[in-house]
């Protein structure tokens, strides 16, 4: 290539990634101008901007933290996550001490397990999880694009299926969901999943390691020690340690190794990818911040839900029956994936305000007044800025090949997140940092996941390569 | 487009894994490489910025070093030399 037109292309590069910065500036300053509640989705979206371009920088997908160390054998990821969540959970229990946290824990049992695996197995299929096929779409990754739709629209469909699948609901799920006394619109007792919410996973326990030990999740004792030191920093350690001596055992019999030497190749373990390892730093910092500044507008506006702020701005069409939004105040992916489409199908004819998943617990409010919705796509305009930037961005056109694993991939994430009640952000990184151990839990299952959908994916590449090195006599 | 794997000349061999995601270009690499002798060069033509962190990262696990890099307008081409079996 010319050397004048890669200088044209870099700056055609800039001059869109400033486009987009300027279109957000622009978003926020209007709608700041029409209404000041706006605040609290500019929030969102510039949060949403933060992690974008540190998810592409880092190239930070969780995904490839056990993929790449089970095919690879690189753990360049499984370190930057670790970092991330100990720093993470070090801003979260600042933030936990202040009272501002907006952070609920979220039930324990199997169901994290195998929700985390069948997510495992569904983000190898399709390439990334659910945090990296938002930044790969930044980076004009038509592939990615298409495990978010499938994402998408799985989760829609999962959580209001009825009819058949009552068959297979357990007598005591229906009769627990049925005592519940739910609102008349809800049909706690018509579709698994609901019956599954009410019947099942509500009456697990929900509880952090502090609780767990009779401490305040608010205080010291409880989000130092309990929530940060036991919860994730002596896990986050003991997993690294695991990784490292199976790393080790590939490459012994190459001398005498003393203590010392293995603490320093396990310290150059930890900062051998120094963007990943910047990513999560940044990753870790900003998931407290957004925390404590969500909160923050929560106590400013007197609300304890964007929801509330809709009304007050007249806007009421897709709350659920307590008048509330999916408002998470913090960093989540897959469950305003859902709504869009789920919003999308309701306009389409399709009623789905009667399930729990969306008429108690999220809504379906229209995309534009959705804050998860506003930190997304902020989420992908952060990370195209980064791509742009550096000269990564590429349109790529998905194969039908790549298209077929997109698709299954996206449909195990979509299960596996509404199983598990979030992906490897919202069931994991989120959960870990606040002492919620379920998240360890769902994050077992996914490294299991990972490990079956490597043996697969192997199998695949190798039937394929196999047939390339027999036409140039190489097999 | 499809994963192409062919010979360019004495011990040189492309592999081009354009259009693939994470974790094809990885796996495709080291599939490759572990076929070549030690000295063969691999040309790697591929477009996904996740792989390219993942790829320098294994070098040395699976007996590889990078010799030359480009990236242009999203697209990378490596030449990597198998330099133990």
């Amino acid at each position: 290539m010319e050397k004048s037109e890669i200088e044209r292309k870099e700056k055609r590069n800039r001059f869109r990634a400033f486009g987009i910065m300027a279109f957000l500036s622009s978003v926020s300053v209007a709608t700041y101008a029409m209404n000041e509640y706006y605040i609290y989705l500019v929030a969102y979206l510039w949060f949403g901007f933060i992690y974008g371009m540190a998810l592409q920088y880092g190239r930070f997908c969780f995904s490839s933290a056990f993929r790449d160390l089970f095919a690879v054998k690189v753990p360049r990821m499984a370190v930057g996550i670790m970092i991330a969540m100990v720093l993470f959970a070090f801003t979260a229990a600042v933030v936990n001490i202040t009272g501002q946290s907006t952070f609920h824990p979220a039930p324990f049992g199997y169901f994290m397990l195998i929700g985390g695996f069948i997510f495992g197995v569904g983000t190898v299929f399709a390439g990334g999880c659910a945090s990296g096929s938002l930044y790969k779409t930044g980076e004009g990754n038509g592939v990615a694009m298409i495990v978010l739709l499938s994402i998408s629209v799985t989760q829609s469909i999962f959580v209001d299926v009825a009819g058949w699948t009552n068959k297979l609901v357990p007598r005591s799920w229906t009769e627990s969901a049925a005592a519940r006394g739910l609102p008349a619109s809800i049909s706690a007792t018509d579709g698994w999943m609901d019956q599954y919410l009410a019947g099942y996973v509500w009456n697990r326990p929900a509880e952090t390691v502090a609780t767990a030990l009779g401490w305040s999740d608010y205080s010291f004792v409880g989000a130092f020690l309990g929530n940060f030191v036991f919860g994730t920093v002596i896990p986050a350690a003991l997993l690294l340690a695991v990784v490292y001596i199976w790393l080790s055992d590939k490459t012994a019999g190459r001398g005498t190794v003393g203590v010392t030497d293995h603490l320093a190749a396990f310290w150059f373990m930890i900062v051998a990818s120094k963007r990943t390892a910047i990513a999560g730093i940044v990753l870790g910092v900003a998931c407290g911040l957004q925390s404590f500044v969500m909160k923050g507008l929560q106590i400013r506006f007197g609300v304890d839900n964007f929801g509330e702020l809709m009304q007050r701005m007249g806007i009421t069409f897709g709350l659920t029956v307590n008048g509330t939004v999916f408002d998470p105040g913090y960093w989540y992916i897959t469950t305003q994936e859902a709504q869009w489409v789920g919003w999308t199908l309701h306009k389409l004819g399709w009623e789905n305000l009667d399930n729990i998943f969306y008429g108690l617990d999220n809504g379906i409010p229209n995309p534009l007044f959705n804050p998860a919705d506003w930190m997304t796509v902020a989420l992908i305009g952060g990370a195209a800025v980064m791509a742009l930037l550096n000269n990564e961005f590429k349109w790529k056109k998905p194969t039908m090949e790549l298209a077929f694993w997109a698709i299954l991939g996206g449909a195990f994430m979509g299960i596996g997140a509404r199983l598990a009640l979030g992906c490897n952000v919202g069931a994991f990184f989120i959960r870990v940092p606040h002492g919620n151990y379920t998240g360890w839990l769902f994050g077992l299952g996914m490294i299991a996941g990972a490990f079956i959908g490597v043996k697969v994916l192997n199998w695949h590449t190798e039937r394929k390569i196999a047939r390339e090195l027999e036409a140039i006599h190489l097999s | 487009m499809a994963m192409r794997f062919q010979k360019k000349g004495a011990g040189v061999y492309t592999l081009d894994v354009q259009g693939y995601v994470c974790p094809h270009p990885q796996l495709y690499t080291k599939k490759a490489i572990e076929k070549l002798k030690e000295g063969d060069v691999l040309e790697l033509i591929f477009d996904n910025p996740s792989s390219a962190e993942t790829i320098s990262a294994m070098c040395d696990k699976i007996g590889m070093e990078l010799i030359h890099t480009t990236l242009n307008g999203g697209k990378y081409i490596w030449q990597i030399r198998k330099i133990r079996a």
